[in-house]
């Protein structure tokens, strides 16, 4: 289990995690294009909508969703207010000594916040629920085209799945020596800097130790078994692009035009909004 | 003075998907002086509950009493943290996998050093415990613990553990990757730590053969769960329940059983020993004394291997 449990993978065995990682990363990029075309705040309602919507279907609780801006909230709030101070465009709020805040200034600072959430929590949808195996797979498959210039995509490959390989192993053996160490006394969590780095070294020289000998061992048995990263290789799991693929593939190029829509056509619908409105009250 | 274990549950990423609950109500009370041995199959949750001997992991629920250090969750003392890894000793699986300064000398230091004993005190701790794991210090103890071979690096993490004399020395499957003989020397090692050093012992077997050789009790875990908690002699009568939960019926206890089903009983047998003593007392027409079945027991009863087994079989 803990093999697959590294980064945030939370499996609940939805379509949205069944799908084709490929086409995963694919909508990923277009997601993330789009947040940018994205031109009124009924935009940001839809963009919302769509993946308050994926989240759903991927029965993924919102709340593990929302912890992942948590992690970058404060540099969303350093962002809004540095936004809030030098964008000087529209009516004039307050004006006192060298702080002037503006309308413009404070749409442009909430509408960079969502764009900034919106991008963090799409982004970590796709590690939701896709494994890291599999989205390596996919970038080997995405990046096939690049062979024909010699790049060695291949090896790519094999060195990103190996490093993912590693990195739940290294994490286990650091928890265990860390046990070993603080069992022997070691207090690796307190005191000033210098302190701390020193702490660390009990645990940084066996670790290191660890990750050489095991990355010697594993090259042994790839030498052994007469491994090369040829692009002869058949792979267990074919990756396939089928009919739910293709309805996920509709399902965002549709939300990707309206986007688009709103942008070109109409302009951002909030000003035909607020001109209703305005309509209604005189 | 004892260790009290009360209601201990433990679950693994608790929230997740990943949760995994390791321990599930344990109650356990060792005094000290028992020598334990705890069997379990794999992931039954031993290393989770001896973890927790040691302060290693964070208490969920239930509490923890060691020698009158009192564990309870949601509520972390560092004195107390301190007082409780100088009571208890951990050994972990592998414990080479942690020594890390330049020499043997400096990586047993580390220990006692944590404790705060002055150098001198540290220095008469350091050369005492190589001496009791039985290396050579003089000659060891400016050597790099890489060069080692691995039976001699594992006595090294031993003795980093012993040098900060715990009361309770606590051993995760210490013969893991060994050979037989290295096995051996380290079970010898066991029985002399608890005789010169900390009189508590609890030892993780994964081998029934190897704890009913010295345990005085066994504690077995199954699924999280407290399964047996019987003194050894008692536990094997039980032999039908423990194959269920997929754990080996020591070897001397598979003999006898065999013997019993073809009209000779033996009475209770648990290790090589008792076999050995049994077999002697019911054919033995020297009338030998008990040095004399000791030596037998020593010399011809070697359980370590399966040879042994087939050839103690095909005698009896
Ligand atoms: N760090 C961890 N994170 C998540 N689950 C864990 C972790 N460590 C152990 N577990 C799980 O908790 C359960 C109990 O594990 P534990 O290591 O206590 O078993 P054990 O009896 O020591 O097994 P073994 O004989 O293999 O050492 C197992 O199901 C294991 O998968
Ligand atoms: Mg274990």
């Amino acid at each position: 289990m803990r093999d697959v449990s590294f980064g945030q993978y939370y499996p609940t065995g939805s379509v949205i995690h069944r799908l084709d990682p490929r086409a995963k990363i694919i909508f990923m990029l277009i997601y993330m294009v789009i947040i940018f075309f994205v031109a009124s705040y009924c935009g940001y309602a839809l963009v919302a909508l769509f993946l308050f919507t994926v989240t759903a279907v991927a029965k993924i609780p919102i709340k593990t969703l929302f912890k992942s801006v948590k992690a970058i909230l404060v540099l969303m709030i350093f962002t809004a207010v540095i936004n809030i101070f030098f964008y000087h465009e529209g009516k004039v709020l307050v004006d006192w000594w060298i702080i002037e805040i503006t309308l413009g200034g404070i749409d442009f600072a909430i509408k960079m916040a969502l764009r900034i959430s919106l991008l963090v929590m799409g982004t970590s949808l796709l590690s939701f629920t896709t494994t890291p195996v599999e989205l390596t797979d996919a970038i080997e498959s995405l990046l096939h085209p690049l062979t024909y210039i010699k790049v060695p995509v291949h090896d790519i490959a094999l060195i990103m799945s190996i490093a993912l390989r590693f990195i739940p192993g290294l994490m286990d053996e650091t928890d265990k020596i860390m046990m070993a160490q603080k069992a022997r006394g070691a207090e690796i969590d307190t005191g000033g800097l210098v302190k701390k780095i020193k702490a660390m070294l009990p645990v940084l020289i066996p670790l290191f130790v660890s990750a050489i000998r095991r990355a010697d061992e594993l090259a042994d048995a790839l030498d052994a078994r007469c491994y090369n990263a040829s692009k002869h290789r058949t792979k267990m799991k074919v990756l396939k692009f089928g009919v739910k693929d293709a309805v996920a593939t509709l399902i965002v190029l549709v939300f990707a035009t309206l986007i688009l829509l709103d942008k070109y056509l109409l302009g951002g619908l909030d000003g035909y909004i607020v001109e209703f409105v305005k309509g209604l009250a005189g | 003075m004892r260790i009290e274990v009360k209601d201990l549950a433990f679950t693994y990423s608790p929230g997740t998907p990943f949760a995994k609950r390791a321990l599930d109500g344990i109650d356990l009370s060792i005094e000290e002086g028992d020598f334990v041995g705890i069997l379990g199959h794999t992931g039954s949750g031993k290393s989770t509950f001896i973890l927790h001997l040691n302060g290693l992991i964070k208490l969920q629920s239930g509490s923890i009493d060691v020698f009158d250090i009192k564990l309870v969750p949601d509520k972390k003392n560092k004195q107390d943290l301190r007082k409780l890894r100088g009571t208890v000793g951990m050994v972990f699986q592998y414990p080479e996998y942690q020594l890390f300064e330049d020499t043997v000398e400096k990586d047993v230091a580390f220990g006692p050093k944590n404790l705060g004993l002055s150098q001198e005190k540290v220095d008469r701790r350091v050369e005492r415990a190589i001496r009791l794991v039985g290396l050579d210090f003089e000659d060891i103890r400016g050597r790099a613990p890489f060069e080692l071979s691995g039976g001699q690096k594992r006595r090294v993490a031993i003795a980093g553990i012993i040098a900060m004399q715990p009361r309770v020395l606590v051993l995760d499957e210490p013969t893991a990757g060994l050979d037989p003989y290295g096995k051996e020397q380290i079970l010898e090692l066991i029985t002399r730590l608890k005789k010169e050093c900390s009189p508590t012992v609890i030892v993780i077997s994964h081998d029934v053969d190897e704890i009913t050789r010295f345990a005085s009790r066994i504690v077995v875990f199954n699924d999280g769960k407290v399964a047996f908690d019987l003194p050894m002699n008692e536990l094997f009568r039980r032999s039908e329940e423990l194959a269920a939960m997929g754990l080996e019926i020591p070897r001397a206890v598979r003999i006898a059983d065999k013997l019993r089903a073809r009209g000779i009983d033996l009475g209770d047998v648990v290790n090589a020993d008792d076999l050995v003593r049994a077999i002697v007392r019911k054919f033995d027409k020297n009338n030998m004394d008990e040095t004399d079945i000791a030596k037998l027991s020593a010399a011809q009863f070697d359980f370590g291997s399966d040879e042994a087994f087939g050839g103690a079989g095909g005698e009896a």
